[in-house]
């Protein structure tokens, strides 16, 4: 009887651990072959088949294609460069230059990768569409009231995810630092 | 007590064998995956077009609205398959996925340098029953070998503008994915080009 019970108790522990592991690491990600450049985070292994197990479960799950190594690469930014969660309701600055490449987009998605709506229809920024400064640099307004300039709508929701595709680079795999591919500050300048 | 620490820590230990398995096991059982959510809006061996991602649109997640977007769901069980893209003004590209979504192949316009991206698709089996005299003209056709018989073929063109995007449909509607069902006649179109 006493056998019994704890083979039971064993095989319960197992199951919430293994099964609770696999949801956590499904669900966050892990940082297995992750390339982290200022609040940016990419995958590149994510495009070919040297793709870790973790990444496999997490797009499977999602039901998400991931964007292939001879394509692009997906950098993803959820706090900015303080590690502040990006909140829809405050001011955020996205500023700079980014890594060479022939286009690239920038768009806002929910915590769950879905578009936000908006009275605009604006959902992101393609690397032709934005206003640039005479240096050629750019700054886009992410806030949830009209800006001036490149304004990024957030419908005013509490957590989101920015993304910067990056189509047709040399960015990838070998790249390792901030020298490699300069990556655009994120800066929440103001809350209401 | 002490029975009970063993009980706790081979729990633990088994926890770590069921969780290392049920990773591994979740592309094959997952039924949420991109292949089955595309399965019953798209066609086989045929492109299909997406729907542009708007936020009404839950189809897949982290979908690029700045793109036009097409599907090939491919079975090559019946043969391979001929792929025909023609290139749009801004950038287009085409990606290759297993049906457990492992993207094992992707190309852009500029390393296709045409003005059409032309590629076989085929199993492995496939390519190797090809005769002898066809690898010559290998440097032709681009043969790619899909690691399994199903599959999906995501075919993407930019719209750099939003004004731009009825112009990027329009060249993906012009691409197309289908069956070699005239095998000989394939073969003999690169030759009579030289």
């Amino acid at each position: 009887m006493r056998l019994i019970l704890i083979t039971l108790l064993a095989l319960l522990i197992a199951t919430v651990v293994g099964l609770g592991a696999t949801w956590t690491t499904a669900t966050r990600g892990t940082e297995l072959g992750t390339l982290t450049i200022g609040a940016w985070t990419a995958r590149p292994k994510t495009g070919n088949s040297d793709i870790d197990p973790y990444s496999r479960a997490t797009i499977t799950r999602n039901g998400e294609l991931p964007i292939g190594t001879g394509d692009g690469i997906a950098f993803t930014a959820t706090t900015d460069d303080g590690k502040k969660p990006l909140d829809g309701r405050c001011d955020v600055v996205v500023s700079g230059v980014t890594p060479a490449a022939r286009f690239w987009t920038l768009t806002l998605y929910d915590s769950k990768g879905h578009l936000v709506a908006n009275s605009l229809q604006r959902y992101g920024f393609t690397s032709q569409e934005i206003v640039r400064g005479a240096d050629g640099m750019f700054e886009i307004r992410v806030a949830s009231r009209s800006r001036a300039g490149n304004w990024l709508p957030t419908g005013g929701i509490e957590r989101y995810a920015l993304m910067l595709r990056l189509y047709d680079t040399p960015v990838g795999i070998a790249t390792r630092t901030q020298r490699d591919a300069p990556m655009p500050a994120i800066t929440t300048v103001g809350c209401p | 007590m002490i029975r009970l620490l063993f009980t706790i820590i081979a729990g633990v230990l088994l926890g770590g064998v069921v969780h290392l398995v049920s990773v591994l096991a979740l592309p094959r059982i997952a039924t949420q995956d991109a292949h089955s959510r595309l399965t019953p809006m798209t066609k086989l061996n045929a492109v299909t077009q997406l729907r542009p991602a708007d936020p009404g649109n839950t189809l897949m997640p982290y979908l690029d609205p700045a793109f036009a977007i097409a599907v090939c769901r491919y079975d090559l069980s019946g043969g391979p398959i001929k792929l025909t893209v023609p290139v749009s003004q801004a950038y287009t590209s085409v990606s290759f996925y297993t049906r457990n979504e492992i993207a094992y192949y992707a190309i852009n316009d500029r390393s296709a340098g045409k003005k059409v991206i032309e590629l076989d698709l085929m199993t492995e089996a496939q390519h190797n029953d090809l005769p002898e005299d066809e690898e010559v003209t290998a440097a032709d056709r681009l043969i790619i070998d899909s690691p399994t018989t199903t599959g999906l073929i995501v075919l993407k063109a930019l719209a750099p503008e939003p004004g731009l995007m009825p112009q990027a449909q329009a060249s993906l509607a012009a691409s197309r994915c289908a069956l070699q069902t005239d095998q000989p006649a394939k073969a003999d179109a690169p030759r009579g080009k030289r």
